[in-house]
């Protein structure tokens, strides 16, 4: 059984028991434990069943390597899945569940999937579930579902609890990992004087040195770690974060960090996650190693585990996951573990070296401790089950026959130590294969590369190769004295400090055990635990013809669960370069691409949520329609009313009474969206002629000119009125999601093209808040304003006719009153600074009681604007439609030699006869054509359809004229007026129109010229 | 002037840091060549001040001058003042050209201060906060988190923010959650 030890335990605090429950069961730890400690000392080994054939799964390391205890952790608001056991510090009130389980963890119905392994190879589901076609969607996919995939996706009606955060940090050198290497290099970085962070992914920092042994300066580890922290701690150079975790390398040293700040103690108040987005000169990758599996039969059975984390368990949480332990292994290191279970009174009942010959000094130190070692011996199998009970043992050298039976409840392997290489990997830095050492390591001559081909990540420790004490802090120093020096500063020779440590014997590889292994055992060696990949597979895989590693990663999905194949890429890329007869490096690695380890999409998000999720850009009269019932909706970042809807009103009731009131008496639009951008310069005017198809360079002061914008293909981009303000000053008005397109647009051609134009462009959008006054009482409500406060501003239809605009006085506001409509009605568009915004409309709205005043919303004016046949730009245009297509021959100007788009104009295409334009369309009986709909013409296309002839553009019930009205773009249209076509909606129907001219009232312009 | 109103009507936060809207402030966008004598002399007509290098702000939120682009400074008057300084900074630049505009009302104005104000700004903007990379005397125009901004500090520990005014409540907003009591950092 696992159990807690009474000795060992250097990060638990055995005065403190904390309560936790799994699965509902009441447990208890110690401050200091990890979930997955705390569970083993309830002895609770196995902790989740597998993805594919739900077999019983324990916990197999000590790290964010872990590949199967992974839990839902927490509850409601605070839920969430795929959580390493590993990883998650214990604290008082957690609660865990297991995961792929149904209905439970002891008891698992889909563990016949097990049973039927020979079927579910690698490709399975390519090749089973193609056909008959109906079946994937009714009947495969939903079984399959229910069988594979982790953690439940948290409640879709909850939203989680915490709150999240960035951060931006610059230094000199970053330093990934706090173990011995990290600490090490940090410290001969620092020494320079360069500015160093140092981020350490657990809550203790060291690594795992103090597990391994040695002494370095003559300290033990633990004493050189605390020594070495408190000189760190000392330099103002130095920033230490734990619980951070560099979770990727990006361009020109960008690097993210992962701080996890109160996951430990939830609800503390604190952001949960911060997100540091860093830029350094240089990163210092000190992240250490991570065991490998060894590949035998029954190598996932709960209570196989790591051999360096059986040590870390012993150590670090004086926790044993079992009291009788067979060591199997292909290296020294492993001896280590069996020095420390002996040590903490577990029986080790043997070890298993793969090596005919053995190891070295740790080896004899084990034998004399009265352990029986055996030298080129392997296991054949684990009996499986939801625990180890017994282990058939073999020679390495054969298929597995001739097989001794051991009883143990416990199996630490060792299969040797890669270097973690993500972090260098991640921005391109390329690896090399170590033959003696048996793995990939960085290539020192191919780093990844910054701005001026400079590398920028200098790998350090056993991150880096070397695997001795010694070694490691040898090339920590001198990585970190090489990153300060290459972020510029002269590094100051720091002195490797004196170790000593055993020596070890080389390890010899072992890909598969035993050697030649039959096909029964191979069945049952798990490569990749988290996503149920075997031997088999990959040889399957390279059988059938997939030679890329990248191709058979994806077909056997090896390396592409939540771990990213922390523990199986190594092992799985052997087997395959065994089975294609290819050497490893041949077959090379697959990419290694970041987070190193998942993140939260909290830290991702950071505070963009609630109320921040997304800027809502306001007007200054934005709190006034919120509270007069505006519905908004969204236009670009802002928010506009739609309608403002009185109590006991429906919206389609509210629009209607809003244009009834501006067409009799008065209504009032905040057109302060509208983009508004000065052009001055002394080529203004020669600069407005080409942006836009009509002249604007003859406009004369005081008056206003619509114009068009096309972009450089000829397609309509924007419109508006153009103000010509003084002798070399225009104001431009454009949409309201124009504003900063159209600002940008004239810069690019400013900056690009015609450098050498004495123009300058400013937006002042937001300078204003403009209202547009509308209908037959509009000139009333104004001079009423002038009669109360004295304003001087004459709105007379002589002194300020329609087109023309003028600066003043009206009431006691600052105003430039334009004479433009999109009404049709008599209407103002007045402009004063946007901190008189709120009070004029304040203004307006009381002078304006006796005249009838109501605000409007966007709908109204559409309906208003349709009512007139003005087109709108995103109605009418989709960015496929020319003015000419919309019957605007006339807003083109014929005497300039060019403008923006004229060429395009004259393209075949575009000069096409057979073109849809622009008609107004009215149903024959009065209902209102579906948005979007497409008129159907004669006869079927290429693939059989129906083909199309026009389609609706605008489509709204029209209160002035008590019917449906609509605009569309039909072909041969404006020929065709009179003509019945018609348009099949999505309801079913047939809506039958007839095509007439776009202009439904008011042709002659006589309301708004008075 | 009762018609007047800034963005948020002063507004104002304490948490990790004090956050505050400071109200109108007169501002002037001033485009053409930073090396030419008139717009130099059109800045010290407006607000005494000599031309800002790169990044920098010469003067104070009453009389200042920022550096905004390699052809486009911020000018900083009373707001009462504006069109007074507007016109004198147009006659200086008479023959030149050049586009001066007041932008004062486009704009909004929040104060950030407290001894964990680098650190509220470190959260929010791309910038290195450190004391040895911005000082009194440094500016910025980039962004806050996903709005446009500029920024400067006034003193130790206090930032003065300027952003557009419709995205006040937003920039209000996003400043008093970094400002959350519990969020400090620990680094500056």
């Amino acid at each position: 059984m696992s159990t807690r030890l009474a000795s060992q335990g250097r990060l638990i605090d055995r005065s403190k028991t904390i309560e936790f429950t799994f699965n509902g069961k009441r447990m208890t730890g110690h401050a200091g434990d990890t979930l997955a400690s705390a569970l083993l000392a309830n002895d609770q080994m196995m902790m989740g069943r597998s993805f594919k054939y739900h077999r019983p799964r324990g916990v197999v390391a000590s790290g964010s390597e872990e590949p199967n205890a992974l839990m839902g952790l927490g509850t409601g608001d605070r839920f969430e899945p795929n959580q390493r056991a590993t990883t998650t510090e214990l604290f008082s009130g957690l609660s865990a569940q297991s995961q792929n389980h149904w209905p439970n963890l002891e008891f698992d119905v889909l563990a016949i999937n097990n049973k039927l392994g020979r079927f579910l190879t690698a490709g399975f589901y390519y090749k089973m579930f193609i056909h008959p076609k109906p079946f994937w969607k009714h009947i495969y996919e939903p079984i399959i579902r229910r069988s594979a995939g982790l953690g439940k996706a948290p409640d879709k009606e909850l939203k989680d609890a915490d709150t999240y955060e960035h951060f931006y940090f610059f230094c000199d050198v970053l330093v990934a990992g706090g173990g011995v290497a990290g600490l090490q290099a940090a410290k001969a970085a620092a020494a320079s004087g360069a500015k160093v962070l140092l981020m350490e992914q657990n809550a203790h920092w060291g690594g795992r040195a103090p597990v391994d042994g040695g002494t370095i300066d003559g300290l033990s580890p633990d004493a050189w770690i605390e020594k070495t922290l408190a000189e760190l701690a000392e330099m103002d150079n130095v920033t230490m974060r734990s619980r951070s975790m560099v979770s990727g390398v990006y361009d020109h040293g960008y690097a993210l960090g992962y701080e996890r700040l109160n996951d430990h103690e939830p609800g503390n108040g604190a952001p949960r996650h911060r997100l540091w987005r860093i830029r350094a000169s240089q990163i210092v990758t000190a992240t250490g190693a991570i065991e490998r599996p060894l590949s035998f039969s029954g190598n996932d059975v709960p209570g196989v585990m790591l051999a360096a984390a059986m040590r870390d368990y012993v150590v670090n949480w004086g926790v044993t996951p079992g009291q009788k332990v067979i060591v199997v292994t292909n290296n020294d290191d492993a001896y280590r573990t069996a020095l420390v279970l002996h040590e903490a009174g577990v029986e080790v009942v043997r070890v298993l070296d793969a090596r005919s010959a053995g190891g070295g000094a740790l080896m004899e130190e084990v034998r004399q401790k009265g352990i029986r070692v055996e030298c080129g011996r392997a296991i054949a199998k684990v009996k499986s089950g939801k625990r180890v009970t017994k282990v058939s043992i073999c020679a390495q050298s054969g298929v597995g026959g001739a097989q001794e039976e051991v009883s143990c409840d416990a199996v630490a392997m060792s299969g040797g130590w890669s270097p973690v290489v993500h972090l260098w990997s991640h921005c391109g830095g390329k690896l090399i294969w170590d033959e003696a050492a048996a793995h990939f390591r960085p290539d020192a001559d191919r780093p990844p590369l910054g701005d001026n081909g400079q590398g920028f990540v200098v790998p350090a420790g056993s991150a880096n190769g070397p695997m001795g004490l010694g070694d490691v802090l040898a090339d920590a120093s001198a990585a970190g004295a090489a990153a300060a020096e290459a972020a510029g500063f002269s590094a100051v020779k720091t002195a490797a400090p004196e170790v000593s440590v055993q020596d070890e014997l080389p390890l010899e590889p072992v890909w598969l055990m035993p050697a030649q292994a039959e096909v029964s055992l191979r069945m049952k060696s798990w490569l990749d635990y988290q996503n149920d990949v075997k031997v088999t597979d990959v040889q399957l895989a390279a059988r059938e013809g997939y030679e890329s590693v990248e191709h058979t990663k994806r077909y056997t999905t090896l390396g592409m669960a939540t771990d990213q194949g922390k523990l199986s890429n190594i092992n799985g890329l052997a087997m395959l370069a065994d089975s294609l007869g290819a050497s490893i490096p041949e077959v090379g690695t697959t990419t290694f691409r970041p987070p190193y380890h998942p993140i939260s999409m909290g830290a991702i998000a950071g505070e963009a949520r609630g109320k921040i999720f997304q800027p809502i850009r306001k007007t200054p009269m934005h709190d006034w329609h919120e509270a007069n019932g505006a519905e908004f909706e969204p236009v670009g970042h802002w928010r506009r009313p739609y309608a403002f809807v009185r109590s006991g009103e429906s919206t389609h009731d509210a629009v209607m009474r809003e244009v009834s009131n501006t067409r009799e008496r008065l209504g009032l639009l905040d057109a302060s969206t509208l983009g508004k951008l000065i052009v001055k310069g002394p080529d203004a005017g020669k600069f407005l002629d080409m942006m836009y198809t009509n002249m604007m360079s003859t406009l004369k002061i005081g008056k206003c000119r619509y114009g068009l914008m096309c972009s450089e293909n000829g397609f309509l981009i924007d419109d508006g009125v153009v103000a010509r303000i003084d002798d070399d000053t225009w104001l431009c008005h454009t949409t309201t999601g124009g504003a900063e397109r159209i600002h940008g647009h004239m810069e690019e051609w400013l900056q690009t093209e015609w450098w050498d134009w004495n123009v300058y462009v400013a937006n002042v959008t937001e300078q204003y808040a403009q209202v547009a006054v509308v209908g037959p009482n509009a000139r009333k409500v104004l001079e009423k304003l002038n009669a109360q406060a004295g304003g001087g501003m004459d709105l007379s239809a002589e002194a300020l006719p329609f087109m023309e605009w003028r600066d003043g006085k009206i009431g006691s506001f600052d105003c430039r009153a334009y004479r433009i409509s999109f009404s049709g009605e008599l209407s103002y568009e007045i402009a004063v600074p946007a901190s008189q915004g709120r009070a004029f409309w304040d203004a307006l709205i009381e002078a304006g009681q006796e005249f009838g005043v109501m605000p409007y919303g966007t709908e109204c004016l559409h309906i208003m604007r349709a009512e007139k046949g003005f087109i709108m730009i995103g109605d009418e245009t989709d960015g496929t439609v020319i003015p000419q297509d919309l019957n605007m021959q006339w807003a083109i100007s014929k005497k300039k030699e060019d403008f923006l788009g004229k060429r395009a104009h004259t393209r075949s295409h575009m000069a096409d006869p057979e073109r849809w334009k622009l008609v107004g369309l009215e149903t024959v009986d009065g209902s209102v054509l579906p948005d979007g709909a497409y008129a159907l013409g004669e006869g079927v296309n290429a693939n059989g359809q129906k083909n199309m002839i026009g389609r609706v553009t605008s489509t709204y019930h029209s209160p002035t004229l008590g019917r449906g009205i609509a605009m569309g773009l039909v072909k041969h249209g404006p020929d065709r007026m009179g003509d019945v076509i018609e348009f099949p909606g999505t309801d079913g129907k047939v809506y039958k129109a007839k095509i007439v001219d776009p202009v439904f009232y008011d042709k002659e312009g006589a309301k708004q010229n008075v | 002037m009762s018609n007047l109103a800034s963005a948020l009507n002063g507004a104002s936060f304490n948490g990790l840091a004090k956050v505050d809207e400071v109200g109108l402030v007169g501002m002037i966008t001033l485009r053409g060549d930073l090396g030419s004598a008139k717009v130099a002399a059109a800045v010290k007509a407006a607000t005494g001040c000599a031309m800002p290098q790169q990044r920098k702000i010469e003067g104070t939120l009453a009389a200042g001058a920022a550096w905004m682009s390699p052809d486009e400074l911020l000018v900083l008057v009373p707001y009462a003042e504006v069109n007074a300084k507007l016109d004198a900074m147009n006659a200086e630049l008479a023959g030149e050209h050049a586009l001066a505009v007041n932008v004062s009302d486009a704009r909004a104005v929040f104060r950030v201060s407290g001894a964990a104000s680098r650190e509220v700004m470190g959260k929010v903007a791309p910038v290195d906060f450190s004391a040895a990379e911005f000082a009194a005397g440094d500016f910025r125009r980039s962004r806050l988190a996903q709005v446009a901004g500029a920024f400067w500090m006034d003193s130790e520990d206090s930032f003065t923010i300027v952003c557009f005014r419709s995205a006040a409540d937003y920039v209000f907003g996003l400043l008093s959650v970094a400002s959350n009591p519990q969020s400090g950092v620990g680094v500056y």
